[in-house]
């Protein structure tokens, strides 16, 4: 018999099976979900952001057309319970109560006041607008740094603070280093910087959505959310509803970068409310609302101090950081400043580390995850430095980091923050960028271009990155109390035909679960790609799972499948065993197919699935199936890495900065599908490029956001991009089986600094040291003629 | 977001229009090609009680030659503008300030006449409609009337159409073999300009024989550079020449504060642009 050679599906740039109808919409949006006598809500938010509610006259909304229910913050007080916080990240933590639609207080401008419910989207709008509330206004608290100094203006007055928590690491308490302050002491070369990262907006492109269906046993909800099993936990931990009658559905979903990482009010209120009336309710929210009130992201200070010797070896690091959370602790607000204190000494040997974050309560919309999620702040932060020390010591940058970079060689390594990296090459992602940009090139063109005094000045910027991915061993999330575990869970199920359904806990909103586990699968089972199906996001059919944020559903959702795959491999191989009446230790499987070893009798996996189904000769004690379910829970993290430059041309006259090439060499260990990984990189870069040099939440003097819509909140397209050179090294983790460390994050977190360090980098011998960010053409021009505010 | 309700009307021809707008009173609006008005319903900061739909108004659209002038229909769209031959021939400068009018969806809906109506000073046509000195042709009740841009332009978002006109046609001198450039600075590409410069030149030999210019979002109005005219005329098409009569182009201009630049940096853009639009016109 021929052997028929298969191609392997894993690393094959197959186009994405679910873009076709995620492109044209032709699938299920939430707001695409129409129910039989469905209402829709509308929700009022405060124009304020700091204020007691004195009256709310909802008397002639309720009378309005079509208008079914009003509902305030006193009508659902004892209902609505207190949105979650799953990450206390100290015992003495601070957390006010956090209620979905205000009830006495209002907190930051958007936050919800009042619900109306009616027939129509249209009735819903007209009636909000009748809605009366007289507002006390309160003095507001914007500024971090003002809000815990002496006797400052309080975001919560029964706190008595507007800290939430201090959250310290130290290398010697920790005896991972030594001590930071000796360091400082003894430096030879001491740097000391102040960083802003400013607000930012996740800005997904679906706006959060919800249908409340609660006709029938379980109550259903689609939701357009990153998460939805955690959803449903947290849905009956905080309204007192059973689990079990419960059902939460993430139909397809249009992005969420970390913003539909939350329980949302929106939320709660549409349960609440479906609930009392018992009809199934819709709430979409508008660009508006989403830009306002859904989580912001970033808003820390960076306070940093680095001690080096003059040759150029960092001897200490020390991080002082404010937080911003915003007015309420949200799902992971606390936790996210604290992702980032093991990522500052990121590819480097510090011998000495202290983080220490405050967090800080203002009247602002609440922060959360977004994109990197402490990471990017961090790698910012020591990216920056990392330059600012080659500046001091009058040494190229490359060769700073370089110095003081693990060495190949040296891993598995641990970190003074308490890391173990267990792989990484960053000697041969360097090299490959260094090549691909033309490093020796532009450098001498910079120099030219300096000595002509040339209008258009040219800056390399370098960012030497890694980020920790695959969220996460559950007992580290134990050791900072997190509220929950890190695995995620999958089932492999084959059907009689031998098609395959494998359901993920890991929940897709963009990321093409689809075509990779498919790919995966394909390759483990040895059956076409197109005979395996990916299920996920209905907590019906997905009972268990821990969903997607971190760069984690490759690293530990697909190990899960993978997990659950040699099960049925396993049983599989037991059945044909007894088909080919011989012992199951003397059966092969490859390519899909069991042979005896040493003969050529042999049945395909495919055709097991319908002798289990039949059933009519099974060995003794086997149950008739071909399923399986695994639990996955990571040992470790992975560390995906690499070299991103970048070069960009300011002109002097103007302050514009155009990017003209970005070179990015990313190792992510092995690849499932390059053309996932491209598009994942592009959009990270976009991300990243943006917080560099375009987008800023920002709020005038009484907390109003003044970058409302996008026509203010300037979110870039393709037009504003250069055209990106990426490339990868494979360096494999050795956490898990297919060597892959993760790649979400990756092109967010290491190109901002990239691009802030060319900007400065092209304008520092005018004299220019740092430029904040977003660096708009205003700053950098003030930056060069020394007018900054 | 949806629109508070109102009553809509859509009549075909001029006539009718302006009927309508008579018996709709104060709280109606004329929509053009509504890539303004229809986000300020949305939002519901505006709520008229009625809709003048221009859009089946035939006679509107389109770009014809009247002796020494093209005219230009009000609801002729962005991109049919930028496309005419007329218009590329004799008013270079409008074809290249519309050529940056947002995004291709935006001018394939936006109207001309819609912009000029609706004076946001930050809009990329009326600092061209200004330095070209056309003249704005409004029916009313009436009949006809014709206002200079000068004289049309009076303050943010605010015009001397009174609210029972029509902007029906806008009249462009021909500036036939003049060259021309308009220099567009902002934060992302699709956005509104920050500061921009429409300037167009007609160039005798090696030297500038007449020059009009115009300044986008410096005042509350588009802005005429009389200053950096007066000293381009005469002068020789040199860099040195040309950056001598920018350096007047902030004269007389009272540019808003925003989050995207202040008012001294704003002048000093009006500066530097103005400098790199002519230049660029000269050698166009």
């Amino acid at each position: 018999m021929m052997t028929a050679t298969i191609e392997p599906e894993v690393g094959k740039a197959r186009r994405r099976k679910e873009d076709a109808r995620l492109i044209t919409g032709r699938t299920r949006w939430t707001d695409n979900i129409v129910l039989p006598g469905m209402l829709h809500m509308a929700i009022l938010r405060s124009p304020v952001a700091h204020a007691r509610i004195t009256s709310i006259d909802t008397s002639q909304a309720r009378g309005m057309s079509g208008v079914e229910a009003v509902v305030t913050g006193a009508d659902i007080a004892e209902a609505q319970g207190s949105l979650p916080c799953a990450w206390p990240i100290t015992d003495d933590m601070k957390s006010p109560p956090a209620p979905s639609l205000a009830v006495h207080t209002v907190k930051f401008a958007g936050e919800a006041v009042a619900a109306v419910v009616a027939r129509s989207k249209a009735e819903a709008q007209d009636a909000l607008e009748a809605i009366e509330v007289d507002y006390a206004e309160l003095p507001v608290v914007l500024d971090m740094a003002e809000a815990v100094a002496d006797g400052a203006r309080l975001t919560h007055e029964d706190l008595g603070t507007n800290a939430s928590a201090t959250w310290k690491f130290d290398s010697a308490e920790a005896g991972t280093g030594g001590d930071v302050e000796q360091a400082i002491a003894d430096g030879e070369v001491v740097v000391h910087r102040t960083f802003r990262q400013q607000r930012l907006i996740p800005a997904f492109m679906e706006p959060r959505s919800v249908v409340v269906d609660p006709t029938g046993e379980q109550l259903t909800m689609w939701s357009a959310t990153q998460i939805p099993h955690i959803l449903r936990l947290m849905l009956a931990m905080t309204l007192g509803v059973a689990e079990h009658k419960i059902r939460v559905i993430a139909p397809d979903v249009g992005g969420g970068f970390g913003g539909k990482l939350q329980v949302t009010p929106e939320e709660v209120i549409a349960f609440l409310v479906a609930r009392k009336l018992g009809k199934p309710v819709k709430y979409t929210e508008t660009r508006s609302e989403s830009l306002q009130a859904a989580h912001h992201g970033r808003d820390q200070i960076q306070k940093l101090t680095m001690a080096a010797r003059r040759d150029g070896t960092i001897t200490g690091l020390k991080v002082e950081l404010l937080a911003d959370m915003g007015a309420y602790l949200r799902l992971v607000t606390p936790g996210v400043p604290i992702l980032g204190a093991f990522m500052f000494n990121a590819i480097y040997k510090i011998p000495a580390y202290h983080f220490a974050c405050t967090n800080v309560f203002t009247n602002k919309t609440p922060t959360d995850a977004y994109r990197g999620a402490g990471r990017p702040e961090a790698t910012f932060a020591i990216e920056r430095m990392m330059d600012e020390l080659a500046v001091e010591l009058g040494m190229e940058p490359l060769e700073v980091r370089e110095k003081n970079w693990i060495k190949h060689e040296e891993f598995p390594y641990t970190t003074v923050s308490t890391l173990t990296y267990d792989s990484g090459n960053y000697e041969a992602a360097t090299a490959k960028a260094k090549d691909l940009f033309g490093y020796d090139a532009l450098r001498a063109e910079q120099a030219e271009r300096r000595a002509k005094n040339d209008p258009v000045q040219l800056g390399i910027g370098i960012s030497t990155f890694t980020e920790m991915c695959g969220l996460a061993p559950s007992r580290v999330l134990g050791s900072l109390s997190y509220g929950a575990g890190g695995w995620e869970h999958a089932a492999v199920r084959m059907l009689p035909t031998g098609k395959v359904e494998v359901v993920t806990g890991s929940s897709p909103h963009g990321q093409g679960h689809e075509t990779a586990w498919s790919q995966i699968v394909a390759d483990q089972l040895g059956v076409p790609f197109e005979d395996v199906e990916i299920l996920h996001g209905d907590t019906q059919s997905s009972h268990k799972g821990m969903d997607t944020y971190g760069s984690r559903s490759l690293t530990v959702g697909a190990m899960a499948v993978l997990k659950a795959g040699h099960k049925v491999i396993d049983k599989a191989r037991t059945i044909a065993a007894h088909m080919m009446e011989c012992a199951p230790d003397d059966v092969e499987f490859e390519a899909g197919k069991f042979t005896v070893r040493g003969t050529d009798s042999s049945v395909g996996i495919q055709d097991v699935a319908l002798a289990v189904f039949a059933a009519h000769d099974l060995p003794d004690g086997v149950e008739p199936s071909l399923d399986s379910e695994a639990t996955f829970d990571p040992e470790n993290f992975s560390f995906p890495h690499g070299t991103h430059l970048c070069a960009t041309e300011v002109d002097t006259e103007t302050g514009q900065v155009r990017i003209r090439s970005y070179v990015c060499v990313d190792d992510i260990g092995a690849v499932i599908n390059p053309l996932i990984v491209e598009g994942q990189v592009h959009g990270g870069l976009a991300q990243g490029i943006a917080q560099a040099l375009f987008e800023e939440a920002v709020h005038d003097e009484s907390g109003t956001l003044t970058t409302g819509t996008l026509v203010d909140y300037l979110v870039p397209s393709a037009a504003d991009l250069p055209s990106f050179t990426t490339g990868l090294t494979e360096t494999r983790a050795t956490s898990n089986e297919l060597g892959v460390k993760g790649v979400g994050e990756a092109g967010t977190i290491a190109s901002t600094p990239a691009v802030v360090n060319a900007v400065v980098d092209a304008v520092r011998h005018l004299g220019v040291a740092d430029i904040e960010m977003p660096c708009t053409p205003m700053r950098v021009w003030q930056a060069i003629h020394g007018g900054a505010r | 977001m949806i629109p508070a309700a109102f009553d809509y009307t859509a009549p075909s021809t001029v006539e009718e229009a302006v009927g309508a707008l008579a018996e709709a009173g104060e709280d109606a609006k004329v929509l053009g090609g509504g890539q303004s008005l229809l986000p300020v319903l949305r939002m519901r900061l505006a709520a008229p009680t009625t809709l003048i739909d221009l859009g089946k108004v035939a006679e509107l659209r389109g770009v014809r030659e009247d002796g020494g002038a093209l005219v230009i229909g009000a609801m002729t769209t962005h991109y049919d503008v930028q496309r005419d031959p007329l218009v590329q021939q004799h008013a270079a400068l409008l074809a290249r300030a519309t050529d940056t009018v947002a995004d291709p969806q935006v001018r394939h809906r936006g109207t001309f006449g819609g912009s000029i109506a609706h004076a946001d000073p930050a809009g990329d046509l009326l600092a061209p409609a200004l330095a070209m000195d056309t003249e704005m042709v409004i029916a009313g009740q009436g009949g006809r009337r014709t206002v200079a841009a000068a004289d049309f332009f009076v303050d943010y978002f605010t015009t001397a159409l009174e609210p029972d006109e029509l902007l029906v046609e806008v009249r462009v001198p021909k500036h036939t073999g003049w060259h021309a450039h308009y220099e567009k600075f902002n934060r992302v590409a699709q956005a509104w300009s920050i500061v921009a410069v429409a300037a167009t030149v007609r160039v005798e030999g090696t030297s500038i024989a007449e020059a009009r210019v115009g300044l986008t979002n410096m005042a509350a109005t588009p802005v005429r550079a009389h200053a950096v005219e007066n000293a381009l005329v005469g002068a020789p098409a040199t860099p040195e020449a040309i950056r001598a009569a920018a350096a007047h182009a902030a004269e007389g201009t009272s540019p808003t504060s925003d989050g995207n630049a202040d008012a001294d940096y704003r002048q000093h853009l009006a500066r530097t642009l103005t400098g790199r639009a002519v230049t660029a016109a000269v050698s166009g």
